[in-house]
This record gives C-alpha cells, sequence and structure tokens, in this order.
C-alpha cells in the first residue's frame, strides 16, 4: 500500500531536484551581475498596491472614532520644528502672510491664504494615524477637502498625481519633505489638508499651518508643513523619482500596508 | 519564514514596545522593550524600509505557499486522513502526553502515523497560528481595515492585531524549535531517511 504514494514522491523529489539544478545551472549564467535583488524585493509593493486596490472599494472609508478614543499623547513623527528662516518668518506671525500655491497640470493655478482655506466648506474626522514605525494614535483633525481645492483648479487631463512640497530639510543637504499621492486618493472623501488638530490650530509639531490627512494610508505619506501643491503626470523627474523623500530613501511610494 | 520572522524584529525594532486596543498609548504599554539586537535582524537595526521590503515580499510568498498547501491538503485527503484526530485519538491524549513527557516514542506500526499531539499541534499551526498571523498583519494595513473593518473588530483595534501578529511569531518559532528537537530525539537519521525517501524504519527488524 505504502508503495505507490512512495514511487510517487521520489519521482516527484527527482524532477524538483533535476529541476531546480537545472535552473541553477542554466540560468545562473543567465543572471547579470549587477542583478538587483532589491528590485525584486520592490516588485512585492506593486502586488500590495494592485491586490489592496483590487479588493478594497474606492470609496470605502477608515474608520471614525469617538472623542472618547482621542489619544492622551499624540506623538509627532518626522520634523517637530522646521529650521528655514522663511518658515520661521511665517510662524512668528501666525501664518498670515503664508499662502498655498496649487499649480502644475491645472487649468486655474491660484494660491490660497489661511483664511480663504478656512473659508471653504471644511470635514472634521476623528481617524488613527499609523505611523511606519508600528506605533498609532487617534486625533481629531478639522480641514478643506483636497477635492475641492482640485475642482477649484481643475485638473488637467494628463494630471494623474498631486505633489506635495514642504517647508521641512530633512538632513543637512537642505532636501526638503516632498510627498505625493494619485487622484484616487486626493478625490478619497476623507483626504483632507488640515488646519486644525484636536480642537485647537495645528501646532507646529504636527505640520502648521497645513498638513495632509490620507486616513488610508502611513503617517508618512501625510506630509507637513505644505507650502506648495502641484499636480503632475508623473514624478520620475522629481527628487530621486520615487514620488517622495522618504521613498527616495528606500520606503514604499504606497503606504496602504 | 527565517527572513520574514527576523525582518518582522527588524520592523518592531522601529518602535519595540507592544499595547492592546486601537491606538498606542505611550504611558501604558504591555511591552516595551529596547528592541532586538542586530544579530537577530537582517539589516542594521535602523533600517525599517529594507526590513518592511523583505516582510512583504516574502510574506506574499508565504501566502501563496500556504495557499497551496491548504488546496492540496484539502482536496488530496491529507487533511482527513492523516492530520484530524480519530476519537480513538483523542482517548489516548493522556497516555501520549506521559509518554512524551518519558521520551518514549510509538514504535512499530504506530510510528508510521502522526500521533495525536502531533495532529493537533499541526492542526493548530495550520488551523490557527498560519491564517490568524496573515489576517494580523493584513488587520495592520490602513487600506485594508478601511475596506474590512470587521478586522478591526475581530482584533479588538490595531495595535492588538500588533500584538497578536507577534505572539503568533513567536508561537511559530516555538513549534518550529520543539519540532527540530523531536525530530532530533526521536532518531535524527531515520527521520530524515523516511523525509527525503519516504522510507521509515519502524524498528520491528531489530527489535
Amino acid at each position: 500500500m505504502a508503495d505507490l504514494p512512495q514511487l510517487g514522491r521520489r519521482r516527484f523529489l527527482a524532477s524538483v531536484a533535476g529541476g531546480v539544478g537545472g535552473l541553477i545551472l542554466g540560468g545562473w549564467g543567465r543572471i547579470p551581475n549587477d542583478f538587483d535583488f532589491t528590485k525584486l524585493l520592490e516588485s512585492a509593493e506593486t502586488v500590495s498596491r494592485l491586490a489592496q486596490r483590487a479588493v478594497t472599494p474606492r470609496t470605502a472609508l477608515a474608520r471614525e472614532y469617538t472623542e472618547a478614543d482621542l489619544s492622551p499623547e499624540f506623538r509627532a513623527n518626522g520634523n517637530t520644528e522646521p529650521s528655514d528662516p522663511d518658515y520661521q518668518r511665517l510662524a512668528e506671525n501666525g501664518f498670515a502672510d503664508w499662502r498655498l500655491g496649487v499649480g502644475g497640470l491645472v487649468e486655474r493655478p491660484r494660491s490660497f491664504s489661511l483664511a480663504e482655506l478656512k473659508g471653504l466648506p471644511s470635514r472634521t474626522q476623528i481617524t488613527r494615524h499609523d505611523c511606519v514605525e508600528g506605533w498609532s494614535c487617534i486625533g481629531k483633525w478639522k480641514g478643506v477637502r483636497l477635492a475641492t481645492l482640485l475642482d477649484l483648479v481643475g485638473p488637467h487631463p494628463d494630471a494623474r498625481y498631486v505633489m506635495f512640497y514642504c517647508a521641512d530639510a530633512m538632513d543637512l543637504s537642505g532636501d526638503k519633505y516632498y510627498e505625493s499621492i494619485d487622484l484616487d486618493g486626493a478625490y478619497h472623501p476623507q483626504t483632507i489638508l488640515a488646519y486644525e488638530m484636536n480642537g485647537e490650530t495645528l501646532p507646529i509639531a504636527h505640520g502648521a499651518p497645513l498638513r495632509l490627512r490620507d486616513e488610508r494610508q502611513l503617517g508618512y505619506k501625510m506630509a507637513k508643513y505644505i507650502m506648495r501643491i502641484e499636480l503632475a503626470a508623473d514624478f520620475a523627474q522629481i527628487g530621486d523619482g520615487k514620488g517622495g523623500y522618504l521613498e527616495d530613501q528606500g520606503y514604499e511610494w504606497w503606504a496602504g500596508i | 519564514m527565517t527572513i520574514l520572522l527576523m525582518s518582522g524584529l527588524q520592523i518592531f525594532n522601529a518602535h519595540p514596545a507592544l499595547y492592546w486596543g486601537s491606538a498606542s498609548n505611550f504611558d501604558h504599554p504591555l511591552v516595551a522593550i529596547c528592541g532586538f539586537p542586530d544579530w537577530a535582524t537582517l539589516a542594521g537595526s535602523q533600517w525599517l524600509a529594507m526590513g518592511r521590503r523583505r516582510h512583504f515580499f516574502f510574506a506574499w510568498l508565504f501566502v501563496a505557499n500556504g495557499i497551496v498547501y491548504a488546496l492540496l491538503a484539502v482536496l488530496g485527503g491529507h487533511l482527513r486522513s492523516d492530520l484530524w484526530p480519530s476519537r480513538q485519538d483523542l482517548r489516548r491524549i493522556g497516555h501520549s502526553i506521559r509518554q512524551h513527557l518519558r521520551l518514549r516514542f510509538p514504535k512499530g506500526a504506530e510510528a508510521r502515523r502522526y500521533n495525536v499531539l502531533q495532529k493537533l499541534t499541526y492542526l493548530v499551526v495550520l488551523v490557527l497560528l498560519c491564517p490568524l498571523i496573515v489576517l494580523a498583519g493584513l488587520a495592520m494595513s490602513p487600506q485594508l481595515d478601511a475596506g474590512y473593518p470587521w478586522l478591526l473588530w475581530f482584533f479588538d483595534g490595531r495595535q492588538s492585531a500588533r500584538t497578536i501578529h507577534f505572539v503568533c511569531a513567536f508561537s511559530l518559532l516555538a513549534f518550529v524549535v520543539v519540532h527540530l528537537v523531536m525530530v532530533v530525539v526521536s532518531g535524527l537519521k531515520n527521520n530524515i531517511r523516511s523525509m527525503i525517501t519516504g522510507w521509515y524504519d519502524i524498528g520491528e527488524e531489530h527489535g
């Protein structure tokens, strides 16, 4: 009785061994010396993005919590005090002179003062912020939907990404933080440009005067200290071409996981 | 799985504390340590980006393997005939535990099949731990939490899911360690031969 499966198993093992051996002998010579295993690992990001997008409805909302759930201590990630002198001058004046430029591939480029943004319809949401490091905090955010702003400027048909340019330099080279999301994320109902946190003016540690909230991605996507927004067809020519400051350091552009 | 564990520890080191519930109450972690040493992780302890890339790449392989194994086990009858304990098996569980504690292992025809403790352990690993660790991993994804809010309900929040993911990882590690120890103490040569060739010496000729 045991003979048949054993024969099957032996034949199977023999063919596996042959196959693996053949692959090694035949394939190894063909792997170029500069074969980039990082590229292979990076392919998982594409699989994750396509799979997550495929199984999640486009308008599915991130869970919204209640006031009782607010975190007593909301940790600030990334920069907490930009050293840029221009930024500091704006901050001293309560950002009265700050203006958000919205341009790039849009029909009607324009800029907004903080007061103008606050005059637009707002959305308030209590959501969970997930840092790439692993911790989560719950905060209340009020701001204007990015979709509202995009409707005002009219994206060009070629536009695919929204680029956020920030005031904070991340290292001594002076390269400033930047981020990008695609239009799917930009038009999501919970994607807002927040100017209030927990019922108060957005603190500098959390990105004053304006930060992005994209509740279905990790914290590093949610650019703080936003100075300028541009729509673009692609980001290959921007920074190191990966779509964001941390992406240029090796982090995934798709931060839904 | 080794790479999953090591890259997982590397990711954990970015914030080496565990919490229960939706969010992290930094003043009241369940566990907070200084992080795992470099030898237990794959890259330098601070290289979170690479840890994540490795972890997700091998997580996809793990899931793909798991699906193929599950299909084969169910369709091929391995689950029913070899893994699912019979009533008779369960009646002998006390006996089996006593024998194992004395490091006395089944001999003769009995040794050919999985014993009841093996069956139960393999079932817990395959039916409980493996699916649970994958689900808990998925529950840490903000995108999937939006699409599948029951993930948050099921694990009682994202930080709980992270804790359960961690506990499952170490349970699987414990399983592998115990499994390997048992392979050695119950006859290394015989076991390895049976895995590769299918021949398992049940000891009757020498008895």
